[in-house]
């Protein structure tokens, strides 16, 4: 039988993580579903299982003036309800699944979850998020595109688990998501948009782009951002084409149940249109 | 693991048993508190759903372990309440009962709905019900039935 842990602190979870080859269970949103049997019998997991979601040392939120720091075993809820959570963040996460899920799936099982269509993930690479994980031997800190390298992967080692997410607060004054689903409650998303802008007078100060689900893993480009940063308002309705060019080399979707690809290009790049059009002048 | 206790209906409880059992299985078979319905089992219908420290979760994929220590309402226990007669005389009363097998999810999400908000706006209703489906009654009778509740004194 699948032998499970129930640590009493991040130390003791820590030193399980070393020494078993436990699987963390945070809300256990994802993996409840993925080991589900027949109703009546135990879900039927492949390794042996620890349980992290009462961990206190996890389930923090605290800021200073530039940056918030998530712990990883925080419900969607718990994010969504803290006053300073960065706005996209927040609109993300209302359109996620639904309370009773949101109130027990924590932010780190969504990112460690890795899923192309995690919700939270587009908004998190767009504000530049930085992963902290702990194992027994110290901690280090990876921003979140690379610790996620593919469809449900991410750089984790056998021993580490994420403590924290790292949010820095930069200043946006323009702030646009959208996901695109079947229907709004528990629907994975098609595609997701977000773009966020920084404007002074007429100059693009600050400008993030991400699009989810549309490629293995979220498409953000920092050099096409700094292409378009610093430049007149007027300036980028010049390059807007080039710029749609460059993002569609790297929007490479799939077909599958949910949607086609050539749908999913088509709308991701008038979502940037109108992210242009609408939003930022 | 060893034992995993926690506090059913306000009771304190304890049992041995596999912690990755769903908690909907618990309190269905070991407790008989069959109110708490399976509907699709993977968290997507809100039939099973219960409170869990106040919050509406669905007991279909909470491992029993990871609530350790936790307190658990269900219908069974929600329905000894004041809040529950007001809510039930308002489903009654708006029809937001057909076969009645979405209800007491439904009546749980509604308590989770007033308990935060007691004069909730339609759309606020329709968040807060988003997880629950209903085959038979097409919503609106049941959104009408928590506007009802709440402008009965459900929420206070
Ligand atoms: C009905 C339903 C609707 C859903 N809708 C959405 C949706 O709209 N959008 C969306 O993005 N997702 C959705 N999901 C998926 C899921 O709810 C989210 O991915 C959720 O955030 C996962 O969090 P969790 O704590 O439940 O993860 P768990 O299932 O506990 O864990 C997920 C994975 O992360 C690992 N893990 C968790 N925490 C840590 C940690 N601290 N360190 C290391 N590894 C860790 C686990 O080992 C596991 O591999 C939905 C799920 C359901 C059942
Ligand atoms: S049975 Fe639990 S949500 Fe459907
Ligand atoms: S009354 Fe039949 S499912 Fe809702």
């Amino acid at each position: 039988m699948t032998k499970t842990y129930r640590p009493k602190d991040l130390s003791e979870a820590l030193d399980i993580k070393a020494s078993t080859n436990a699987v963390p269970l945070a809300g256990g949103t994802d993996l409840m579903v993925r080991a589900k049997r027949w109703s009546g019998l135990a879900p039927a997991f492949q390794s042996d299982v620890m349980f992290i979601g009462h961990l206190e040392e996890l389930r923090r939120i605290a800021d200073d003036n530039d940056y918030l720091t998530i712990g990883a075993g925080c419900t969607l809820t718990e994010v969504f309800e803290n006053p300073i959570t960065p706005d996209i963040l927040k609109q993300a996460i209302s359109n996620m699944a639904s309370p009773a899920i949101r109130n027990i799936a924590t932010i780190g099982g969504n990112i460690c979850n890795a899923s192309p269509a995690g919700d939270t993930l587009p908004p998190l690479y767009a504000l530049g998020a930085e992963i902290i994980v702990q194992s027994k031997s110290g901690e280090r800190k990876i921003p979140i595109e690379q610790f996620i390298v593919g469809p449900g992967e991410t750089i984790l080692q056998s021993d580490e688990i994420v403590g924290e997410i790292i949010v820095p607060l930069d200043k946006f004054d323009k702030t646009f998501y959208r996901k695109i689903g079947t229907r709004k409650a528990t629907a994975l998303a098609k595609i997701s948009f977000v773009g966020l802008a920084r404007i002074s007078g007429d100059i693009v100060e600050n400008i993030r782009i991400a699009f989810g689900a549309v490629a293995p893993t979220v498409v953000r480009d920092e050099k096409i951002e700094d292409k378009i940063r610093g430049k007149k308002i007027a300036e980028i309705f010049d390059i807007a084409n080039e710029i749609a060019q460059e993002y569609s080399l790297q929007i490479r979707p799939i077909d599958d149940q949910r949607s086609t690809a050539q749908y999913r290009k088509e709308v991701s790049l008038r979502l940037l249109k109108y992210f242009w059009e609408s939003v930022v002048v | 693991m060893s034992q995993i206790k926690f506090t059913l209906n306000g009771k304190s409880v304890a049992i041995d048993s596999n912690p990755l059992r769903r908690l909907l299985d618990v309190l269905r078979e070991d407790f008989k508190n069959t109110g708490v319905k399976e509907g699709c089992g993977e968290g997507e219908c809100g039939a099973c759903a219960v409170l869990l420290n106040g919050k509406l979760v669905n007991s279909c994929i909470v491992p029993v372990g990871a609530i350790d220590g936790s307190e658990i309402v269900t219908i069974e226990g929600f329905r000894k309440t004041e809040r529950f007669k007001i809510i039930s005389d308002a489903f009654a009363e708006a029809g937001a009962v057909q076969c009645g097998f979405c209800t007491p999810g439904m009546i749980m999400a509604t308590e989770a709905i007033l308990s935060q908000n007691p004069s909730p706006t339609r759309d606020e209703i329709a968040d807060g019900l988003s997880g629950n489906l209903c085959r038979c009654t097409g919503m609106n009778m049941i959104i009408e039935a928590v506007e009802l509740a709440s402008k009965n004194g459900g929420g206070k």
